[in-house]
């Protein structure tokens, strides 16, 4: 109870700043809108459908460029666990392709796949795929070997060994893996968003973008908000509970607790 | 009736900077129920010797029986408990003891959440089935282990230094409940530790291993009534003797 009322008046107190300080008169309100100015936007923006069916094609978008990223990413992560020369070759490519930014992407995509639903995919992909990939390779490599032991002593082998003892051995690297894949999707996303107008579809950097043309900040600030609040929404939804669920087996985490 | 036959089982080390013989030329026969111990210095290739036993590792030379068939891997009948216990994280206490039960396709589901719940009895860990194993003491994580090799009825039980790592309270309580078990089960047990009273106070029989090359030095039968305490004066005196004889054997290999 004591930490949500922290974190309440923490905000509203962010929220009173902001507002003394628009109401100010020292900056004109096309430059720095008011916290009412951007409810005002959110609430009409809201209301008139513009907003969710931009949150909708974006989540779309994410959703389905992030499952591809897994699907593709798991399966690369295990081949190269359990294989040196594929640890040698994909797994040299994949770091190397892991530190590039995703934005980079974007014009390869753009030429590629033209302004097509594909090309934002494609850098969706790009994004999730490398992290997913080190992570599942990195958990592989970090298993303590005397799990292995004990289950080929109790004859764990083939198929078994590895959906029963690899991939839930390897559960905590998979899953911050699989979170950072995430973050990395999101941004690559809104990147692209924000590069590139594609017709079949008006996604939350979009909206963004042309908040910025037309000079209607109270549109900017209000569509970042969204996109954080989406951010923090996963986090929360997707990502906490087995954070948990982790914490509660593995007993990590219980020093903060 | 011979469960474990060693014959003539040498190993190598090999490295690019040394060949190391961690074996040379062991020969042993373990009888069914029998509780032999393996007592030996670090290096000496016990632990390696179990896990030829095991079938986790391939031996260079020579040959290991198992109820009268090659040892060509791991098996079922032969289950390993480890110094760490080995658990698996992922699973709670029931999901530990469980797991090489389910690799078990002769028995049915019934009986398998049966057997796990009477080798939690056994161990008396029956109120922790639902704990996950970093909520558990060393010694408790052991017990887990314990009940998880004795669960599938393998018909030898090998133990790598199992109480290694426990504090000297808990393994006491350990001996006896390993006592008490053993005398239940009747169960083969193969024991590898460097701690001699450890293997006075549960083998039928102490075999005594000297490094560089591992080889079999002495064996010492133990006579003594069970249950056995581990700070008895029997327990002591022939602790004693072993100690004495490994010393020769350890001193004799630095004059060389």
């Amino acid at each position: 109870m004591k930490r949500a009322m922290a974190v309440m008046l923490f905000f509203a107190g962010l929220l009173a700043v902001w507002h003394v300080a628009a109401a100010s008169g020292r900056w004109s309100p096309v430059l720095f809108p008011s916290p009412e100015a951007v409810a005002e936007y959110l609430w009409s923006a809201l209301w008139d459908g513009t907003l969710i069916e931009a949150c909708g094609v974006t989540l779309r978008r994410l959703l389905i460029g992030y499952a591809i990223g897994i699907a593709l990413g798991l399966p690369l992560g295990l081949l190269m666990g359990s294989s040196k020369l594929a640890e040698d070759t994909l797994g040299s490519l994949a770091l190397g392709l892991q530190t590039l930014p995703s934005v980079c992407w974007i014009p390869l995509a753009l030429v590629w796949f033209g302004q097509t639903e594909t090309a934002m995919l494609f850098v969706v992909i790009m994004g999730t795929v490398w992290s997913v990939v080190i992570a599942t390779d990195t958990g592989i490599r970090n298993l303590p070997p005397i799990y292995a032991r004990a289950a080929r002593t109790m004859g764990s082998e083939g198929i078994h060994k590895w959906t029963r003892v690899i991939l839930p051995a390897s559960l905590p690297y998979l899953i911050s893996g699989m979170k950072q894949g995430w973050a990395f999707a999101w941004r690559s996303l809104m990147a692209a968003e924000i590069y590139v107008t594609i017709l079949t579809g008006f996604g939350l950097g979009h909206l963004l973008h042309y908040g910025r043309e037309l000079n209607a900040m109270d549109q900017v600030i209000g569509v970042m908000i969204v996109i954080v609040l989406i951010g923090l929404l996963v986090d929360k939804i997707v990502f906490a509970p087995w954070e948990r669920m982790l914490h509660r087996r593995w007993g990590t985490g219980l020093a903060r607790g | 009736m011979a469960r474990l036959v060693v014959d003539g089982v040498s190993k190598w080390f090999r490295s690019n900077r040394a060949d190391v013989q961690a074996l040379d030329h062991i020969s042993l026969t373990v009888e069914d129920g029998e509780f032999v111990c393996l007592v030996g210095p670090s290096g000496c290739g016990k632990s390696t010797l179990l896990d030829i036993i095991a079938g986790l590792t391939k031996a260079d030379d020579g040959s290991v029986l198992a109820d009268n068939v090659p040892v060509e891997g791991p098996g079922r009948h032969r289950l390993v408990m480890f110094q760490e216990a080995a658990l698996f994280p992922w699973l709670n206490v029931f999901g530990n003891v469980m797991f090489g039960l389910k690799l078990c396709h002769d028995i049915s589901g019934k009986d398998r959440r049966r057997i796990a719940e009477e080798h939690l009895r056994l161990v008396g860990l029956e109120k922790f089935s639902r704990s996950y194993v970093h909520e558990l003491s060393g010694g408790m994580k052991q017990r887990v282990a314990l009940a998880r090799t004795l669960a599938p009825d393998p018909h030898v039980l090998l133990m790598d230094e199992p109480m290694a790592a426990l504090d000297a309270m808990t393994r006491e309580t350990l001996y006896g409940d390993m006592q008490r078990i053993w005398q239940q089960r009747r169960k083969t047990i193969v024991l590898v530790t460097h701690n001699v009273r450890e293997a006075v106070c549960l083998g039928d029989r102490v075999l005594l291993l000297s490094p560089h090359p591992g080889r079999i030095r002495e064996e010492f039968v133990i006579p003594l009534p069970r249950p056995r305490d581990i700070n008895g004066a029997e327990v002591s005196v022939l602790a004693q003797k072993i100690t004495a004889a490994l010393k020769g054997y350890m001193t004799a290999e630095v004059a060389e």
